[in-house]
């Protein structure tokens, strides 16, 4: 039993059949928990009032964005090492979904900072990086979309999300020394001190769980979709060719 | 049991109210497109008289 | 290898456009901008050295796309990949081209552009050794965004998507050694890690390029 039993699509198309409602669920779950509990039964932070509930939704959407990058990354990986299709594919199909999240976290945080900052927007560090990496996913999305050739475009854009992993790092770190930040410390870590209290922290790790969860979800039913999509353009192929 | 959010009211609603669109919307993107897709295999399979995969 | 070079650069010269282009494109972005902030001098000046870079990077977008793709359409470029040349020679070498006929005219038309945009005297100095330094990385980098987008039809537009967040470290540390030389500050450490940019992306992205030209050729 290894895990790269999971390459075969057919094998991956059963597993993944019968994992997908139980992760879909499981994240529907949490998500519905995490943030009805932060809404309604978390008390407002002494200095930040009621934008403190915010923090439910930009956390985790922040977190899973940068992760879904890295996911992107280690699949593409793979698929240049090893060329499995669905490794690809599950590559493409996390895109989208990364980009949606760096959205949320992008929105969420121009309106918490509205109040909070009194802007919508600063050129800040961290808000900088977030800005440039929806810009990677959108060119990496473009690539996709560009190349018509499903194996090109799969070793293009792997290529692309290696050299682009790199530049984002090297952007990230440009950036911390273009400008000091606004932005506070990270609001999770090992470090006790440094947490968010207790109140606010249980519904914040539920939510993001959730969001883990979600993204696994999303990410399985789009490769899913994926290869069904593969499999219905060499059958159209085959029977071109009849 | 609506909580009193105060005068930020607008900023953790519009928040809430923008990711909750676009989980949907992703999300219902992405099931559209996955029956899209399989109702599309599924006809090509049964005209092509195989069922695997 | 020099043939390859002298090659692309009588053909770059012979075709036109392209390097004029971008030069002429610089220069509109130094005259357009004061028309759009206002004649103000202190404005000026404190924006000079972030327009002068941006208006270089753009200038060098305008060009990438002839790196490869005219070599694409009419075959030489397969003939190149099957020389005994090994290809990340080629683009290396191309991309060494395309900064002889792009930067180092951006980089010696700068002073002059720096005189419209009002740039403190002693950044003029900062402002040609940023670019000199820094326009080498917007050519390789460039040559691995064309590299990717060489078999796409209408690839311009894809191109810049690509390359720009690319740029970006580049872009940042530029124009931060060219607005401290202006301030007078020191500019050791953005100076260096704007050469180190560029020595690591010469050295590593050939190697990404050339893998992605031979997919696209395969």
């Amino acid at each position: 039993m290894s895990i790269w039993e999971y390459a075969n699509p057919k094998k991956f198309m059963q597993t993944s059949g019968l994992v997908l409602p139980w992760v879909a669920g499981l994240s529907a779950l949490c998500i519905v928990a995490g943030l009805v509990w932060g809404f309604f039964l978390t008390p407002d932070d002494y200095r930040q009032g009621s934008t403190v509930k915010i923090i439910y939704l930009h956390v985790p959407s922040a977190m899973m964005a940068i992760n879904a990058w890295g996911m992107m990354l280690v699949t593409s990986l793979i698929w240049l090492v090893r060329r499995h299709h669905v490794s690809a594919l599950a590559a493409k199909a996390a895109a989208p979904v990364g980009l949606t999240f760096t959205v949320i976290a992008l929105v969420t945080g121009a309106f918490w900072g509205q109040p909070m900052w009194g802007t919508w927007w600063a050129w800040d560090p961290r808000l900088t990086s977030f800005l440039i990496l929806t810009l990677f996913y959108l060119g990496y999305i473009a690539l996709w979309q560009a190349v018509e050739d499903p194996d090109t475009a799969a070793d293009l854009t792997a290529v692309l999300c290696l050299v682009g992993s790199v530049f984002a790092l090297l952007s990230r770190y440009a950036v911390l020394f273009w400008n000091q930040g606004l932005h506070q410390g990270a609001s999770l870590s090992l470090d006790k001190k440094e947490n968010v209290a207790d109140v606010f922290w249980v519904p914040l790790v539920v939510c993001i769980a959730g969001f883990v969860l979600l993204f696994l979800t999303l990410v399985l039913v789009r490769t899913r979709t994926e290869i069904r999509a593969r499999r219905l353009s060499a059958l159209l192929a085959r029977e071109r060719m009849a | 049991m609506m909580p009193d959010l105060g005068k930020y009211a607008f900023a953790v609603l519009a928040s809430y109210g923008v990711s909750v669109l676009l989980v949907l919307g992703i999300v219902v993107l992405s099931v559209w497109q996955g029956a899209r897709v399989r109702r599309a295999l599924a006809e090509v399979e049964a005209r092509q008289g195989k069922t695997d995969g | 290898m020099f043939r390859l070079l002298t090659r692309d650069l009588r053909l770059a010269v012979r075709a036109g456009g392209g390097f004029g282009l971008g030069l002429a494109f610089f220069l509109l972005v130094a005259v357009l901008v004061p028309l759009g902030v206002g004649p103000e001098g202190a404005v000026l000046a404190r924006i000079a050295p972030g327009i002068l870079w941006v208006g270089a990077l753009l200038a060098c977008l305008l060009s990438l796309d002839r790196i490869f793709a005219l070599d694409f359409e009419d075959g030489s470029l397969d003939l190149l990949a099957t020389s005994p040349m090994p290809l990340e020679g080629v683009v290396a070498v191309k991309s060494l081209a395309h900064w002889l006929v792009t930067g180092v005219p951006l980089v010696l038309v700068s002073p002059v552009l720096g005189v419209l945009l009002n740039l403190p005297v002693q950044g003029y100095g900062w402002l040609v050794l940023s670019l000199a330094l820094g326009t080498p990385a917007l050519s390789v980098i460039g040559a691995f965004g064309a590299a990717l987008t060489v078999g796409v039809k209408r690839g311009g537009l894809l191109l810049s998507l690509l390359v720009l967040p690319l740029y970006v470290p580049t872009l940042i540390f530029g124009a931060e050694v060219v607005k401290r030389g202006a301030a007078g500050l020191t500019v050791g450490t953005p100076v260096l890690l704007l050469a180190g940019i560029t020595l690591g992306a010469a050295a590593l992205l050939p190697f990404a390029s050339a893998a992605a030209l031979r997919v696209n050729l395969r």
